[in-house]
């Protein structure tokens, strides 16, 4: 009997198309929640179409998402919702767009956190990414837009910038369905603890911010010893956000 | 859980945000860049530094320059409309020759064969079909040419040198440079325009946003003034010219809008809504070809539909509405009669008459349904004998035929620019009334925007009218 040799592709531990379902608007009873957050103009909306197979309209102008629009896709037998969020810069200001995907991350706990940056703009997005990796342990880095970096001569190294920032890194482009086979395989091995982040924490924080910074978070632990982000709420203290004063009291992040 | 323990918690974080200080936010921000600075040092390399993004650069020295950055914009705003209307008109008349002139008889002979009541058969079939049928045929063609041409545009990355371009007009009126991306949406659909305003921080300047949206004429506003502008202002110069005299008319509008958007902008920013501007880093993305297919795709299923079908959601009982006006009897006249004669002396110091003013109130539902309205109520109060009869709506196949009509029922130059101007300036339809509530969730800043623009469309058209009766 003839035996057909595999491709390549079908060896592939990436390879599971089988596993692979593109659920669309259907998102009733999911596994897992996945946020997607990112600059505005990053292409989102795009990875969040091709996770999806949806098509919501995306276009090429910061700021095209306003509301969160939500997703689904089932792989290996789980289902994962997919919520979009607006595209900031930071999650450091009072804009309603801003707030809408600070709280999510902060009190939706997605269990995993898929932050797209622009592969050619990666310092300027960066800002965002470490602002994100003080909220959540669980995050992959969507490195957009491979294509456009490719055409500018940037070349990235990815697994020095995995190492750097503590979670997986994987390149994509997202209009030509480039890498979001294995950002689907990432998001589902952090999902169920087959990989394990260590996210970068910054570093270079002035030191009385710092000290300050120490002082409250560990009196937040005292209260709340299960809280992974105590860094975060102390930044937040210091900023005097209301939301996070509130949810302090009734203790609703733990 | 320990209450205590918290409270000493704020007030700690209250402390020390005294010892930090302002520097704060600025200290923070640096030592996150120097952060993200050291990790791409370490992973990004740049094979050359030439060559790079330098096409993008030199198609934004010119479209975004001072000279050539706004005659370029109204010729792209032109070719737009222009392709729009041109390209509109057989597909508008074929779907009108389906659904008025095939479908409309056939439903009529139907329910004449099952004995439908009169008033039943002239409610459904005159009213609600041919309201919801006259919508779906102006509307659609231009829609679906507007909408994935402008789609196109935004894939490209033209919307944010828009607002690049027109970003310190807005700061000189006192509003936020992003109100120009609102703004641009705001010509395909006010609503979607008003929606898209959540990219604005400023609860301020939000506001100002929402409330001159309605400036930006929108597309249900589009067909009426090229028609308008087609009958009264074309016909001015010599035939050939005609079409080129239109367009310029109706571009003329839109960029009055914006002259107005500035103004009271400007002015709500000076009185009520006062405050600093505030500022904003707008990233100009790359320019990017947009994937044709499926832009025009997603624009008709996401943008043109949507649109469309609220658009007939609301058209129907607009529909009935006018049926039931002109067939209900108040003495010996109908209760549209009694209405256009109220309104007729009021209408002429408007320079306009009591059928549009009767038209507009009619049709705060959707704006599309304006012209088919003034139409048959023209008709209805001259008598001459067109259309269909009392209370049906109808579009005549030539605008010859339209004007003519018009023209029967006392329609001057004067008219026509005041009608233009009364498109522009009056309340945003019932849709954008209601999604202005939903995002502002205020009663009062819902009735300022509704209210405002009216005020103006009455104290413009009034000033244009007694000085073009000064004149003439």
């Amino acid at each position: 009997m003839e035996v057909k040799p595999k491709s390549a592709c079908e060896t592939c531990a990436q390879f599971n198309a089988e596993g692979l379902k593109k659920l669309g608007v259907n998102t009733s009873d999911f596994d897992f929640v996945v946020a997607l957050a990112g600059n505005p103009n990053t292409g989102k909306s795009t990875v969040f179409n091709a996770m999806t197979g949806l098509r919501q309209h995306t276009g090429n102008w910061p700021g095209k998402t306003v509301t969160r629009a939500e997703g689904a896709f089932e792989y290996n037998r789980q289902k994962f919702k997919l919520v979009d969020l607006p595209g900031t810069y930071s999650l450091l200001s009072t804009s309603e767009d801003e707030e809408v995907a600070r709280n999510f991350i902060l009190f939706g706990k997605p269990s995993v956190t898929v932050i797209v940056v622009d592969a050619s703009r990666l310092e300027r997005n960066l800002n965002l990414v470490l602002q994100i990796l003080e909220i959540t342990n669980n995050a992959v880095l969507c490195l957009n837009l491979m294509d456009e970096a490719e055409r500018n001569n940037l070349e990235i190294d990815t697994r020095t910038l995995a190492r750097d920032l503590g979670i997986p890194v994987v390149p994509t482009s997202a209009r030509y369905n480039r890498g979001i086979p294995e950002l689907i395989q990432t998001v589902s091995e952090l999902a169920n603890g087959k990989i394990l982040c260590k996210p970068h924490r910054i570093k270079n924080i002035p030191k009385n911010i710092e000290q300050a910074l120490e002082k409250l978070s560990t009196e937040i632990k005292e209260v709340y010893p299960d809280i992974p982000n105590s860094r975060w709420i102390a930044l937040r203290l210091l900023e005097g956000d209301r939301n996070i004063i509130e949810t302090l009291k009734t203790g609703e992040f733990v | 859980m320990d209450t205590k323990k918290i409270d000493h918690i704020i007030s700690l974080s209250n402390d020390l945000r005294w010892q930090i200080g302002d520097e704060f936010h600025d200290n923070l921000a640096e030592g996150i860049y120097a952060d993200a600075a050291e990790i791409v040092k370490d992973s990004v390399h740049k094979k050359d530094e030439t060559g790079a993004f330098r096409i993008d650069a030199k198609i934004d020295k010119i479209i975004t320059s001072k000279i050539w950055g706004f005659p370029l914009m109204f010729l792209i705003l032109a070719v737009v409309l222009w392709l729009t209307i041109v390209g509109a008109n057989y597909p508008s008349a074929m779907l009108s020759g389906i659904l008025l002139d095939t479908i409309h008889p056939a439903l009529k002979g139907f329910a004449s064969t099952i004995g439908m009541p009169w008033w039943l058969d002239g409610f459904l079939i005159d009213g609600v079909y041919l309201a919801v049928a006259w919508v779906i045929a102006v509307m659609l063609p231009p829609m679906a040419i507007f909408f994935p041409l402008f789609t196109l545009l935004e894939d490209f990355g033209y919307l944010p040198r828009v607002a690049f371009n027109l970003d310190h007009l807005f700061k000189l009126s006192g509003a936020h440079g992003k109100q120009a991306l609102t703004m641009s949406m705001g010509f395909g659909c006010n609503a979607a325009g008003i929606v898209a305003t959540r990219i604005i921080d400023s609860p301020r300047e939000r506001l100002i946003a929402i409330i001159t949206n309605n400036f930006s004429l929108c597309n249900g506003r589009w067909p009426t003034q090229i028609l308008i502008a087609t009958i009264f202002v074309g016909a001015l110069v010599p035939a050939s010219y005609s079409g080129i005299m239109s367009l310029a008319a109706v571009i003329g509008i839109a960029v009055l809008g914006m002259i107005f958007m500035f103004l009271v902008s400007w002015g709500l920013s000076k009185t009520v809504l006062k405050g600093e501007v505030s500022t904003f880093n707008l990233e100009l993305p790359p320019y990017r070809p947009p994937r044709f297919w499926k832009t025009i795709y997603t624009s008709i299923i996401d943008r043109t539909l949507i649109v469309l079908w609220r658009a007939i959601v609301f058209a129907a009982p607009a529909g009935a509405v006018i049926w039931l006006i002109s067939n209900i009897y108040l003495g010996d006249a109908s209760v549209a009669s009694w209405l256009i004669d109220s309104l007729d002396g009021f209408g002429f110091l408007l320079g306009l008459n009591g059928v549009i003013l009767v038209a507009y109130i009619v049709a705060i539902p959707a704006n599309e349904i304006v012209i088919p309205t003034i139409l048959m109520l023209t008709v209805l109060v001259t008598g001459i004998s067109a259309g269909a009869g009392a209370g049906v709506m109808f579009e005549l196949d030539s605008v010859t035929a339209t004007g003519d009509i018009l023209r029967a029922g006392g329609w001057t130059l004067l008219t026509a620019i005041n009608l233009m101007l009364f498109s522009l300036l009056h309340n945003p339809c019932s849709t954008t009334i209601y999604t202005i509530y939903k995002e502002t969730k205020s009663v009062k800043w819902t009735l300022v925007a509704s209210i405002l623009p009216v005020i103006m469309g009455f104290v413009v058209t009034f000033l244009v009218a007694q000085i073009w009766r000064l004149l003439a």
